[in-house]
């Protein structure tokens, strides 16, 4: 097979899984589990042997065009270069992993069926989105996982937060979607032509006309799908759906996909300096803010989404300061170290039956209980960290050596404010990172107090994914850095040693100092008890989650935070902390400028709607309705009545007649 | 013709015009009666006064067969079958205060509006025109029996097939009542009296040929 | 003979026959009504056919032919109609036609269909 078909079949296999998946849900339950896991793993193993096939050479590109579609024409397109096979093997590995995973996490749910025919075709339009040639299907692709997101986020749709955070994470979304859109058109009208090759010809010989209004709508709907600053508030809030769809949405798809498009067509973005201004206040704004919201996030998912939106601010970070093989670097190891992350926080909720951190820090020996989890995600939270040699390290390294290059002016085109952000941002983010991560771990694994409940041992389908996705997080930066060159832009991704050593040292900082803190902090943990466990814990992980996540509120509080004072980040956030737990206050914010305002415009335009208009359309019906019964007075049921008119009027013709005829 | 007719003023009738203005009048007075009465009996009596005075008037036509036609199915049968009709429904007999609708006034308004109508026309168009009624008769037996078998076969035997559904229909609709109550068959054997009594004049004019 | 008076007396049968068929109550005297109003047409016929034989020398005689097909058809028109009367008569148990007021509008309409054009409103 050539090189082009097995590239169709790699988002074709899961989407035909998912069809198949969601007609024999019901009838064929036997048939549900392959239909599930097989797909994306065939997919996987395809998108492998297109990575190799591809080598990092010349771009493989097909198009066909099936109907002429008007002006611009819209063609199905693959654009197959080193990004996109690379990506596209990130992605069937994390959705194969998550497959596997879902089929001992969601073992007893009902729902199981149409939840694993969603994932299938969420992977599905995200590879698509990789592959495609042509903005119009990579649109497609990026609908229909805003879509299949809505539905996943909202699987435990019996929960009020569930049904709350699929709406927002569509609107949020979509919000984005709009603008994103219009610049979609705005550049193809540009460039006359929606194919990425074509549109990257134009921008190279300058044939842009608007390249800041199309680089800064694009980035509005870029903003929205991978949760950066402003658009960010739907991710944290997603963490209400099943953890294995939060390690796809985090890890592989959707958030991703922002960040990959940039990377695609980062010439654009280059055209405009002003656009990469924006992008790097955008990556600043969101890498500092998310890391000081993560470090009070109490929901151990929270935390971990909190970070997602942190490492693609790094991402969007490398793409501002040009670098985008940094950026997709990142990308590919930040897919593999978060999916382990949050593949691994499913079975620690699982086996504690919360998924507060607070309740945790009481629990004693809960790494005992789930020893693959222990191992797998210290290596993954030290990979966050950057710690060398973890693959977190080279890869944020690289990012933060492409903006130290800005800095010290040996970019060209790239202005050098932008990479001042970066940097800055980037060590000071470098440092709260390696704080949470840390606070996460001594948590969630050093808690003291009553034993952790013992359920056995975890399903194997759960605990064999995670050793499978450490081996990329523990190794995956050491052996790639030197290779990836060839298969990216051909920029260097070894790590500079200023960056390095500022990186690690940040980050061996903040680890140290959280440290500390929580040996401050410890001892006030057993003198407050707290915590709330969930009341089936023998059941799976879904359930455990679904009852975790409906106790948090009524249990703590709060949604996000809980009222622990051995909590380290308390210490050191100080009066910050109560702000950081509520994402500070944006979503306050939001509500007051945006949500407030438009139920008051929906009250206004029901009062004209229900007062106004209506009353001209009642008094419009009114008259008719008066005619109607005065007419209505006639049909008294008397045959003789009708008769008698009926012959009045025949005199009154015939006599009418006569006299014209008259001549009267 | 218009010369006869002038010749003949209002002012001096013959014979027959006389004849004619007064069972004319009888009829009309019958039939006046007839539709304002109260007791529902007489109204079928006055109708059979009308409807022999009609007859008398087709004498004076010289239209002897339509005369003799008219007596026996008329006032031989449907009258009759009038009387039977209001024994079948229970009219009261005596005065019955309730013989005419509210739509009384209505009526008459319309009544009264086509008949004069109708005698305005009648007597613009018509006020010359002279019927002479000498010679011949018009209207006997064998004049019409020739008329009705030389040109009307076709329509008469249609009518036949008429007459034959009317039997049929009579009977279904009575039919259904039939075990309730004696009424039904009194009401079918009656709607089959009519139409019989129809062939049966038929069968006479043929036979008068 | 002068024309005329046939016509006038046929025409003023005729009035008296709408008349009863108008103003009458019970069905059988808007039966007998409706017999007047036909003879008043048969009286007609008979008249003009008189004249028209005698003027026109017309031979086919169709004045006192459809007189005759009029009287075989009102025989037949009696006895069907009065068979329904009485069909209905053993239903309702009453002969009078004021009172056989199936397809009047029901009384109190305006608030029935009211209530509903408020629901379709509140649906809508």
């Amino acid at each position: 097979m050539t090189t082009t078909t097995l590239a169709v079949l790699v988002p074709l296999l899961p989407f035909l899984g998912a069809a198949a998946g969601l007609l024999l849900g019901r009838t064929a339950p036997g048939f549900v589990r392959p239909l599930a896991v097989l797909p994306p793993l065939t997919a996987l193993v395809l998108a492998v042997v297109v990575a190799v096939r591809q080598g990092g050479d010349r771009a493989v590109d097909a198009a066909t065009e099936l109907t002429p579609t008007g002006s611009v024409p819209v063609e199905l397109a693959l654009h197959i270069d080193g990004f996109a096979a690379l990506v596209a093997v990130l992605v069937a590995l994390v959705a194969t992993c998550v497959q596997i995973y879902s089929t001992g996490y969601l073992r007893d749910d009902p729902r199981y069926p149409s939840y694993a025919a969603l994932v299938s075709l969420f992977t599905s339009a995200m590879l698509l989105v990789v592959y495609s040639g042509d903005l119009m299907v990579l649109l497609v692709g990026w609908e229909i996982m805003g879509i299949c997101s809505y539905f996943l986020v909202g699987h435990y749709w019996e929960t009020p937060e569930a049904r709350a955070a699929s709406l927002k994470a569509f609107l949020v979304t979509k919000l984005g979607d709009v603008p994103f859109l219009i610049g979609l058109f705005a550049l193809a009208t540009d460039a006359g032509s929606f194919r990425i090759t074509k549109i990257l010809g134009t921008v190279a010989s300058g044939g842009l006309d608007h390249p800041t209004l199309v680089a800064l709508l694009l980035l509005a709907g870029v903003a929205g799908k991978s949760a950066q600053f402003p658009l960010h508030t739907w991710l944290p809030d997603a963490m209400a759906g099943p953890t294995p769809v939060s390690a796809l949405i985090h890890a592989a798809t959707m958030v991703a996909a922002g960040v990959y498009f940039i990377a695609r067509l980062l010439p654009v973005f280059a055209a405009s300096s002003a656009a990469l201004v924006v992008l790097a206040v955008m990556a600043a704004v969101t890498m500092a803010g998310s890391a000081l919201a993560a470090l009070a996030q109490d929901d151990i998912k929270r935390v971990l989404a909190y970070s997602t939106i942190g490492q693609l601010g790094y991402m969007t970070g490398a793409l501002a300061v040009g670098d985008r093989g940094a950026a997709v670097f990142h990308l590919l190891t930040h897919g593999a170290f978060k999916a382990l992350l949050f593949l691994a926080a499913g079975v620690i909720i699982h086996a504690s039956g919360t998924n507060s951190l607070a309740a945790m820090s009481r629990m004693g020996n809960l790494r005992a209980r789930i020893p693959d989890a222990y191992w797998t995600m210290t290596v993954a939270l030290l990979a966050l960290a950057a710690i060398p040699p973890f693959s977190g390290f080279f890869s944020k390294e690289s990012a933060l050596g492409a903006a130290e290059h800005v800095v010290t002016g040996h970019a060209e085109g790239i202005p050098g404010a932008a990479g001042w952000i970066v940097l800055v941002a980037g060590l000071v983010s470098a440092l709260l990172t390696a704080a949470y991560a840390t606070r996460l771990w001594v948590l969630a694994f050093r808690g003291r107090g009553a034993d952790a409940p013992d359920h056995g041992r975890q399903p194997i389908a759960m605990t064999a994914v995670l050793w499978v996705l450490a081996v990329p997080s523990l190794a995956l930066g050491g052996l790639a850095y030197g290779r990836l060159p060839d298969w990216f832009d051909g920029h260097d991704l070894t790590p500079t040693l200023t960056t390095s050593v500022l990186g690690t040292g940040m980050a061996l900082v903040g680890g140290l100092v959280t440290y500390g803190a929580w040996r401050q902090t410890t001892a006030l943990a057993a003198r407050v008890p707290l915590g709330a466990v969930a009341a089936h814990p023998d059941a799976d992980g879904g359930l455990v989650e679904a009852e975790a996540i409906a106790t948090h509120t009524p249990a703590y509080g709060d949604m996000a935070g809980a009222p622990d004072p051995a909590d380290p980040g308390r210490l050191l956030l100080g009066p910050l902390h109560r702000h950081a737990a509520v994402g500070f206050h944006l979503d306050a914010l939001y509500t007051t400028l945006f949500v407030r305002p438009v139920q008051a415009g929906a009250t206004l335009v029901r009062f004209l709607d229900r007062e106004v208009v209506d009353t001209y359309v009642r008094g419009a019906g009114a008259v008719p309705r008066l005619l109607g019964s005065a007419v209505r007075r006639a049909q008294t049921g008397n045959v003789q009545t009708y008769v008698s008119a009926l012959l009045a009027g025949t005199v009154v013709l015939v006599v009418a007649v006569l006299l014209v005829a008259a001549g009267a | 013709m218009t010369l006869a007719a002038a010749t003949h003023g209002f002012l001096s009738p013959t014979g027959v015009e006389i004849a004619f203005l007064l069972v004319g009048l009888v009829t009309f007075g019958a039939a006046l009666v007839t539709v304002t009465t109260r007791q529902l009996v007489h109204a079928a009596l006055w109708l059979v006064v009308t409807l022999g005075g009609l007859a008398v008037e087709y004498l004076l036509l010289t239209a002897e067969f339509i005369a003799w036609v008219q007596v026996l199915i008329y006032v031989g049968s449907v009258v009759v079958l009038l009387l039977f009709g209001l024994m079948l429904t229970r009219a009261p007999i005596g005065r019955s205060p309730d013989a005419d609708s509210g739509n009384r006034w209505a009526a008459l308004a319309v009544a009264l509006a086509s008949a004069a109508a109708l005698v305005w026309v009648v007597v613009d168009a018509f006020r010359t025109t002279w019927i002479d009624l000498d010679g011949a008769a018009a209207g006997s037996t064998a004049v019409t029996g020739a008329s009705l078998f030389q040109n009307w076969v076709l329509p008469f035997e249609a009518l036949s097939v008429l007459l034959l559904a009317a039997l049929v229909g009579a009977i279904v609709l009575s039919r259904k009542a039939k075990a309730k109550a004696n009424a039904a068959t009194a009401a079918e054997t009656a709607a089959e009296a009519a139409v019989k009594d129809t062939k049966d004049a038929k069968a006479g004019k043929e036979g008068a040929l | 003979m002068h024309l005329a008076y046939p016509a006038v007396l046929s025409a003023l049968l005729f009035s008296t026959g709408l008349y009863g068929v108008l103003a009458r109550r019970n069905a059988i005297l808007v039966l007998m009504s409706v017999e007047l109003m036909l003879n008043a047409v048969n009286l007609n016929l008979v008249a003009f056919d008189v004249w028209l034989s005698r003027t026109t020398r017309e031979t086919l005689h169709s004045g006192q032919a459809l007189t005759l097909f009029t009287i075989a058809i009102a025989a037949a028109e009696i006895g069907i109609g009065l068979a329904i009367v009485l069909a209905v008569h053993r239903n309702r148990g009453t002969a009078d036609i004021d009172k056989l007021r199936d397809t009047a509008e029901p009384n109190g309409p305006d608030e029935a269909t009211l209530t509903e054009d408020e629901k379709a409103e509140a649906t809508a």
